[in-house]
């Protein structure tokens, strides 16, 4: 990893420096995929920017990190540039000051890879309206996180008026692995449900969300039930034809799976880090429209 | 050269019940699949996970088992694709309880597995892992082996759906498909489904091939018998088709107008190891050029399938096969090799003829080359030359596209005296991707033209998570999505292409010899030099 620090400077020379980086190291700009923003303050800087880079081994990207700092200093932006010899792409950490805090864009602008896709994530705190924001109508794709937020139920909830396609929030993203079992469950016949329950720790974004995709997908009502945790522990679904299927994952990591007429099996279901999470977000670019449709389940039975 | 047996192509009424089949041996999934409120087309994050269902391995103690197929089963566990309940049966001749085949399967995982090791897949799988010791012509053990699965369709609920995986030499299989036929596991019930899956070789010529078939086809229909061929279940083999038929850029030079010729190499750099067993009396020809660079040659010149399922695209890859014709002379169209002692790599190794089981007079060719023509619309007076060898000086398989030089050179001929010919290349492995070859000016004052390339480097960038070639043909067993399993039809083509140079081959004389590490016999340079070509140098 060759690093190189620029102390008030302007995109422009951030980008030749990176070219010549580049150059110094022989190896021609690699076949990098897309360009990844994350926005975020300087105490989330690290985590956010391991998992991006984590996530660049399987999408090679340009990540440039936006750190707003503080607004009353003079106007200033300081860069810090890592190119990697083990990982592909590249990382730009940009500090701004003063009044430049509120003018991301024109810094990253210049900075984006050329005619691939943008897309912006806010580790932390995130606008109201992800497309709205300066810097996220660069972006084709916005990724927030309800789960930073103080109250996560609310924050997802909110989701659907600022909803626009190319949205996604990573409480969904960490429902992936739940869905896909309970997909997979539904593979065989299994009848109507009547109802059922998903349970997990109290105000857990991703619980919301699956009760309402659940209830949305099979038309019948799904509570949100509260347990010890950790994260989401059941999901209990009362079939028509008699019984429950159940999911019930105590550990955070072996999930066991019972329907009628058949044996208990387990199945792994770990928790998986931040950097998996975005992976999976950068493998399809296109709007999930599933997602939208939870959502806008969620609002109207939240009314 | 008379190699189209028309008369051998399956009758309609025949073709018509193997497309029945196939839709029964899918049905089961595909209706639930539709009727599935959870699952939507849209839905793209929600893998295809296989339904539940028992993967019987035969031949557990081999080495593809421990180095493959163990580490690709955990690998699918760790993507979560594997289903509930899954299980899988070990079946050897080994003293062995269901431990010490989960303790060989778990020493398998640790040393080979792709991905990182977690302790609740391992739980997962570790649960679900039986072992059934026994010989082949034991009818006891596969008596056993029968009680054993009704017995996990009972306690794991995987419903009667079971995949044979026949990891064991050929001359095993009518023992092995005879007993599954015995205790009537060849033969799903109602709603579930049986699958055989077997490796290569697909005999040695024709005949073989088609005795081969026969024996599987007498117990299992077409549709349920899964060939593996690794080779294409390689991301970059797959990629060939997103190159071709999702892009505009190549379509339009794609074909005789544009294209001189083709080079499908495919070179080892080891020797044969310990395989002489299998190895003598086969030789590069028959191991690799049939299968592996055939279907290369198949997927690079086919027409554009109307769409990727099974049936669409094999159809494309049997046209192409009955398009090929063979050179006029054979003497002439084709070179052998077989690699002498030398140096390879900076170590001293020996010669074929030298290697251990190996008779001293053997004829078996370590180095093969063919010329080939594609007599259709497309491809008409464009040579695809083919090469394989052993013992050569580096480890490397491709797939050139070369292309005509430009009609006319406003520079003068000095300023474009090293310019070659622009070219394509798909890099199967190692290091896979795509290098374009074109030609750039030279910086300064001249205006000297000298070539360049444009790497798209697969390897380099997505290798971390790129899935093993026998992780996705496994989970297309499991879920019975067969296009990237080659049809018995395929099979049979590859011989009719590959048996009249084994022939000609056979009566005569003997491979030239090449020493090892260099890139084959001089009689290969000459087969090109003729055409006025020469090799790419990798």
């Amino acid at each position: 990893m060759t690093s190189f620090n620029l102390t008030g400077t302007k995109a422009s020379d951030i980008s030749a420096t990176l070219t010549k980086l580049r150059h110094q190291m022989g190896a021609p700009a690699v076949g990098m995929v897309l360009t990844l923003v994350v926005v975020c303050d300087e105490a989330g800087q690290y985590d956010s920017v391991r998992a991006a880079t984590e996530a660049a081994r399987e999408h090679p990207s340009r990540i440039l990190v936006v750190i707003a700092r503080d607004p009353a200093e003079p106007n200033r932006l300081d860069a810090e540039l890592r190119v990697g010899e083990s990982s592909p792409g590249e990382v730009v950490l940009l500090r701004l000051y003063g009044e430049l805090t509120q003018h991301a864009e024109s810094v990253i602008s210049p900075l984006l890879l050329t005619d691939t896709p943008v897309v912006v994530w806010w580790p932390g705190a995130s606008p109201r309206v992800p497309a709205d924001d300066k810097v996220g109508k660069l972006a084709s794709r916005r990724i927030t996180d309800a789960l930073a937020s103080r109250d996560s139920v609310k924050s997802i909830a909110g989701r659907c008026d600022g909803y626009v396609p190319g949205d996604t929030d990573l409480s969904w993203t960490r429902l992936t692995t739940w869905r896909s079992l309970l997909a997979a469950a539904f593979d065989q016949r299994i009848g109507k449900v009547r109802r059922g329950i998903v349970e997990a720790i109290p105000g857990h974004a991703s619980a919301v969300l699956l009760a309402a995709w659940l209830s949305d997908r099979l038309g019948a009502p799904i509570e949100v039930g509260e347990s010890a945790g950790p994260g989401l522990t059941t999901v209990r679904l009362n079939l028509a034809d008699g019984g429950d299927l159940t999911i019930t994952r105590s550990d955070a990591r072996l999930a066991t799976l019972s329907r009628p007429g058949q044996p208990d099996r387990r199945v792994a279901l770990a928790r998986r880090p931040t950097s998996e999470l975005i992976a999976e977000e950068l493998r399809r670019l296109d709007p999930d429209e599933i997602y939208a449709s939870a959502l806008k389940h969620l609002a109207t039975s939240a009314k | 050269m008379a190699r189209n047996n028309a008369g051998k192509q399956p009758a309609i009424s025949e073709e018509a019940h193997v497309a029945a089949a196939a839709v029964a041996a899918t049905a089961t999934t595909a209706e639930a699949y539709d009727q599935n409120p959870l699952r939507d087309p849209r839905d793209k994050r929600l893998p295809r996970v296989a339904g539940p269902c028992v993967l019987v391995l035969f031949g557990v103690t081999g080495d593809l088992a421990k180095r493959k197929l163990l580490p690709a089963i955990y690998d699918l566990g760790n993507r979560g694709l594997l289903p509930p309940g899954f299980s899988l049966v070990g079946f050897a001749r080994r003293d062995w309880a269901h431990e010490d085949f989960a303790q060989v399967t778990y020493e398998a995982v640790k040393e080979h597995a792709r991905t990182p090791f977690r302790e609740e897949v391992w739980k997962q799988i570790c649960e679900g892992i039986h072992f059934c010791p026994g010989e082949f012509h034991d009818d006891g053990a596969f008596d056993v082996l029968a009680m054993m699965l009704k017995e996990i369709d009972e306690t794991r609920g995987t419903g009667g759906n079971y995949a044979f995986y026949l990891s064991v030499p050929p001359k095993f299989f009518p023992t092995v498909i005879e007993q599954l036929k015995r205790t009537n596991l060849a033969k799903a019930p109602e709603g579930a489904w049986r699958r055989v899956v077997i490796e290569k070789p697909f005999g040695h010529d024709l005949k073989s091939a088609q005795e081969l078939n026969a024996i599987t086809s007498a117990v299992f229909p077409e549709s349920s018998v899964f060939r593996i061929d690794h080779y294409l279940g390689k991301e970059t083999v797959q990629n060939i088709l997103a190159l071709r038929f999702a892009n505009t850029l190549y379509e339009p030079i794609w074909n005789r107008g544009y294209v001189d010729h083709v080079q499908i190499t495919m070179a080892e750099d080891i020797g044969i190891g310990s395989r002489a067993g299998y190895y003598d009396g086969i030789g590069a020809a028959r191991d690799v050029i049939q299968n592996h660079l055939l279907q290369l040659l198949a997927l690079v010149a086919m027409e554009d399938p109307t769409s990727f399922d099974a049936d669409s695209l094999r159809r494309e890859k049997e046209k192409v096969l009955k398009a090929v014709r063979l050179p006029e002379d054979l003497g002439t169209g084709t070179a052998r090799g077989q690699y002498t002692g030398g140096w390879q790599g900076g170590e001293r190794v020996i010669g074929y003829l030298e290697e251990d089981g190996i008779p001293p007079e053997s004829k078996t060719d370590t180095y093969a080359a063919i010329k080939l023509e594609v007599a259709n619309r497309r491809w008409a007076g464009v040579p695809f030359y083919l090469r394989a060898g052993k013992r050569l000086s580096r480890r490397v398989t491709e797939v050139a596209v070369v292309f005509e030089r430009a009609p006319h050179l406003p520079f003068s001929k000095d300023d474009t005296e090293i310019l070659g010919q622009n070219a394509l290349v798909i890099r199967v492995q190692p290091d896979e991707g795509i290098t374009v070859r074109f030609g750039s000016k030279v910086p300064g004052t001249a205006m000297e033209v000298r070539d360049v390339s444009m790497d798209f480097a697969y390897g380099e960038s997505f290798m971390e998570s790129s899935p093993e070639a026998y992780e996705r043909l496994l989970l297309d067993v499991l879920i019975g999505d067969p296009p990237l399993f080659p049809h018995q039809r395929e099979v049979e083509l590859s011989w009719q292409i590959l048996d009249p140079i084994e022939e000609y081959w056979a009566k005569h004389g003997r491979p030239d010899g090449y020493p090892a590490g260099s890139w084959g016999p001089s009689s290969a340079d000459a087969m090109l030099a003729r055409d006025g070509r020469v090799w790419r140098r990798l």
